[in-house]
This record gives C-alpha cells, structure tokens and sequence, in this order.
C-alpha cells in the first residue's frame, strides 16, 4: 500500500505555509496530519489536495506551565481547529493577549492560517516540528 | 475462560520525591501482596508490571525483570507495560487473560513510578510524549492543556456557563481531598475548600492548580489467580467479573466524540457486558480524574451521569458516600497521588480493600459489593476498565 503523504513532505509544505490534506476518494472525509487510511472510513484510496487553512476554534487553552526546555514560549494559546474541509487540527494562535483569550472571544470564531511556527527540536524529538498557526479573522 | 480472583494487595504510600529506587518501591508493595495472599515468591509464575518513565526517572529500562529477581520470582517470564497512566490497568488485564485462559494459575501484577523524582519540568515534557510528538508536541502541548481545552469544549457543547463549571470541578477536588484526607497513604493529604481550588496558581486555562493530579512516586502490587487456587489461599476472594480496553488516535482525530472520549465509551460497554452489570450496580468506583474535569466526562462515559450532568451531580453529593455511586474514596488521582505506571493497581487496591470493608471507617462504604476502576492514558490513547466484585 502507498503512503500517499508522508510527514516530510506535510512538514515541508507546512513550513511553506501550505496545508495539504487527504481526501477520501470513497467517502469524501478530509485526513489532516497525514494517515495511511482515511480517519472516518478507513479507506486507503486518499488524494493529496491543498487546504485552505481557514476554519472555527472549537476549544483553546492558554499555558503557562509547559515542557522542559521550552519555558521561554509562555504564555501561549493551544486551539483546536474544525477547518472548513471538515476536519479538526490542533495548532497555535497568536495575536491574542492571554487576558483576552475567552471562551467568548474565540470559540466558534473563524480563524485562518498565518505565517507558521517551527519548533526546533529537542533531544527527545528527532528533529524539528512545524505547527499550524493560525489568527482570528478580522 | 475460568474465574480469576484477586487474592492479595499491597500499596506503598504515594508521594513526592523520595530516594527509595523503583525495585524497592515494587518489592514493598509486592512483599504485601504476598503476604496477604500467603504465597512465597517461588509461586508466582510470571510477573505483569506497569512502568512508564524508568527510563527517564532514574535511567531503568527493562525494570521488570530486575523487580522479578529482586523480591525472589527468579527467572520467571516478567513484562512490562506501556500505556501511559493506564499501564498498570493495562499489566493486571493482560495478567487475568493469561490466568483466565488457564495458562497460569498464579501471577503478580502491578506497577511502579517515579513521576515526583523527575521534577515538573521533565514530567511535564515526558508525560508530553502521551500526545502525538509530530503533529501534538510542536504546539506546545502539556498533558494539563490536553484536559484544559476538553474543559472549554465541554462547557460550550453542554452550555454551562465557565463560572459555573469553575464551581462544579472545584466541588469534585474539594471532594478529592476530603477522601485524601483519611487515606494514610494518599501524596497530598490537607483540607481544600472551593474557595483555595478558585485562588489556585492558573496552569493551563481554566485549569488551576487544585484542579491538577500531583506526579506522584509510588508502587502497588496484585497477586491474582484461578478460583480453584484463591479459594485454598482467602475466605475473601474478590472477583474481576468485567474487563475492558480500548485505544484512540491523537485528540484532533477523537473530533467526533470530543468532549467524549470513545475508547472509554467501548471499553467500560465491554467490561459491563463481561460482568452482566450495568452502571446502576456499581457501588464503589475509582476513576481518573488527572484533572477535575476529567473526572465529570469519565462519569459521564461510564454511565453513571447523563451527559453534561456530572457536576451538579457532585455538588449534590450523588458521587459520594451515600450518593448514586461513590467516586475516588481513595482521594483519587488528586490527593492520593499519581505515580502513573502503578495507578491502575492502586486502583484495584483501593477497591479491593473497600470491598473487604478494610479501610478507615470514615470512607468505608458498607456493605460495597461491586466496585469499577477507570484508567486512562495520554489524551484518551488507552482506556482500561475493570470490574470487581465480592466473592463471599
């Protein structure tokens, strides 16, 4: 079985500020990270496209306590975006002052993808990692 | 399958850091267990241990082997297992399949941790690694951020304003270490009101700090065997009637059920249908509440609560002594402690004890019959649920 999108190239594109997804030739359902088969039927006929990373916070958290090595970051938002294409994925927020960062404020507000943040790595994590960053739409 | 029982339990006391390494931990709980079920180390015929950090608490892989020599089971086959916070849930059903299907008649299970050694900055990034460390790790994710964000989609989804949540997981800590509070061997043992849960240092938005388990270190033991072998050793077997797991992808990939967590949902359905109960005969019940609001969504998926009720529920006293069910009369993950590999054997502990009526009398339930643990691991990864059930 073919490995349609593997985590290099999603991460390369990430960083390039591009979203690829994979979409189900059977049932239609959007896979975003990248899976062997698609997250709702299991099918392993997927297509890659391009997404275009706008969608709804459907949760968010902001944190001030955080990993070793990585206490610098504080405070940050963590959200959970449904993307248009229907899928959720976990990212970053930023351009949000952590006082203003409510549940009013963000939930169900449409957001969309901006310049993305790359983690550098520690040494558990073998290498780098991109994460999608998003802004509220004005 | 042949009825297996559990024929002896013991528990270290839970607690920060100390100096005892994760073999002598394990041998003081296991000495315990042995006792209690009057077996020798040379009757144990395989060893079924929880441990998920060694490698990074104290640079100790493969510690099931070395705690397997250490307390006298020598040579005997010894795995260890990984399923985050449920991995002793995790040993103790894989050590009751293999007594069920009447490969052994005798094994040990359990688990062992140093999470308070690590200190929080390490805990924090290797309890990180429960989470997906490709698509996950890079946002910065925390285990408490993990249970924060199931916080705000929860009062959005049932609509109960935050404040209102606020109140209501500050009830279930505030319950937690009244409970806490009895047990000789819970970590944080101190009286908690609402109003010292809402003051609390802000961890992970709206997670305070009193809504927070402790890393704990600590390690509890089971010796478990056939009907035929626990009926020679006790008068009061108590019986694993249910057992069930189940696993779930990276949390963006739970999007359906979300705020729900599905793997419990399945493995609680096949720990009931095992056991021929339903939620209504569960009397006692353990479950994980790493988080306050961790503790409302399991009651929920464990079909205790409707759905989106679980906190008036606790405010009313329906999760305590006297309630629908009595939930975490340990002090639960809270305030007894949470040294992760062993959770789950602390659990069964607890429940064991319970339903040999042998715990301090101000959180003896009376007459408990059935009790239930809940396990969980990483952001809903494995879910592990057993039931127990008074075998005299």
């Amino acid at each position: 079985m073919e490995y349609k999108l593997t985590h290099k190239e999603y991460s390369e594109a990430l960083k390039q500020q591009k979203l690829l997804g994979l979409k189900c030739k059977d049932c239609g359902a959007v896979t975003v990270p990248p899976k062997m088969v698609c997250r709702s039927c299991a099918s392993p006929d997927l297509e890659v496209l391009e997404l275009k990373g706008t969608g709804r916070v459907q949760t968010f958290t902001t944190c001030n306590v955080t990993s070793e090595g990585r206490e610098d970051e504080v405070p940050y938002h963590i959200l959970l975006v449904e993307l248009d294409e229907g899928a959720w994925l976990m990212g970053n927020l930023i351009g949000v002052e952590p006082e203003k960062a409510t549940m009013e404020a963000l939930i169900g507000k449409k957001v969309r993808m901006t310049e993305t943040r790359v983690f550098p790595g520690d040494k558990y994590s073998a290498g780098e990692g991109a994460s999608p960053t998003f802004v509220l739409e004005a | 399958m042949r009825k297996v029982a559990v024929v002896g339990v013991g528990e270290t006391k839970f607690s920060g850091p100390q100096e005892r390494t994760s073999v002598e931990l394990f041998a003081e709980a296991a000495a315990e267990a042995l006792a209690e079920s009057s077996l020798k180390p040379k009757d144990i015929q395989a060893l079924f241990l929880g441990n998920v950090l060694g490698d990074f608490s104290e640079g100790q892989g493969s510690v099931q082997a070395f705690a397997a020599e250490n307390i006298g089971c020598f040579n005997v086959p010894a795995n260890r297992y990984e399923g985050a916070c449920a991995s002793a849930s995790m040993a103790l059903r894989d050590a009751w399949i293999w007594v069920a299907s009447g490969f052994y008649d005798v094994v040990l299970s359990g688990g062992v941790e140093r999470a308070a050694t690590m200190g929080t900055p390490l805990a924090t990034r290797t309890f990180a690694m429960f989470s997906d460390s490709r698509y996950e790790f890079p946002s910065g994710i925390t285990f408490p951020a993990v249970f924060a964000m199931l916080a705000h989609l929860y009062a959005a989804k049932y609509g109960i304003p935050l404040p209102k949540l606020k109140e209501q997981l500050a009830a279930v800590s505030v319950q937690s270490y009244k409970h806490g509070l009895l047990n000789p061997k819970a970590h944080l043992r101190k009286e908690v009101d609402a109003a010292a849960v809402l003051s609390s240092f802000m961890v992970s938005t709206p997670l305070q700090l009193h809504d927070c388990c402790p890393f704990s270190d600590g390690a509890a033991a089971l010796v478990i065997a056939s009907e035929e072998v626990a009926k020679k050793l006790t008068s009061k077997p108590v019986f694993i009637v249910g057992a069930g797991q189940a696993s779930n992808g990276p949390m963006a990939s739970q999007q359906d059920y979300l705020p729900r967590l599905r793997a419990r949902e399945l493995s609680a359905k096949r720990a009931y249908d095992m056991a021929g109960l339903k939620p209504d005969d569960i009397d006692i019940c353990e479950l994980h509440d790493c988080f306050s609001i961790a503790s409302l969504i399991a009651a929920e998926g464990l079909g205790f609560f409707d759905f989106g009720t679980s906190g008036e529920a606790w405010m009313k006293g329906e999760a305590d002594i006297g309630g629908k069910v009595a939930i975490n009369l340990s002090g639960g993950l809270k305030a007894k402690g949470h040294p992760i590999g062993a959770t789950g054997a602390g659990q069964v502990y607890e429940i064991a004890k319970q339903l040999r009526g042998e715990v301090e009398p101000e959180r003896q339930v009376e007459g408990a019959r059935i009790g239930m643990t809940d396990t969980l691991g990483g952001d809903g990864c494995t879910l592990v649920n057993m039931i127990l059930q008074r075998g005299w």
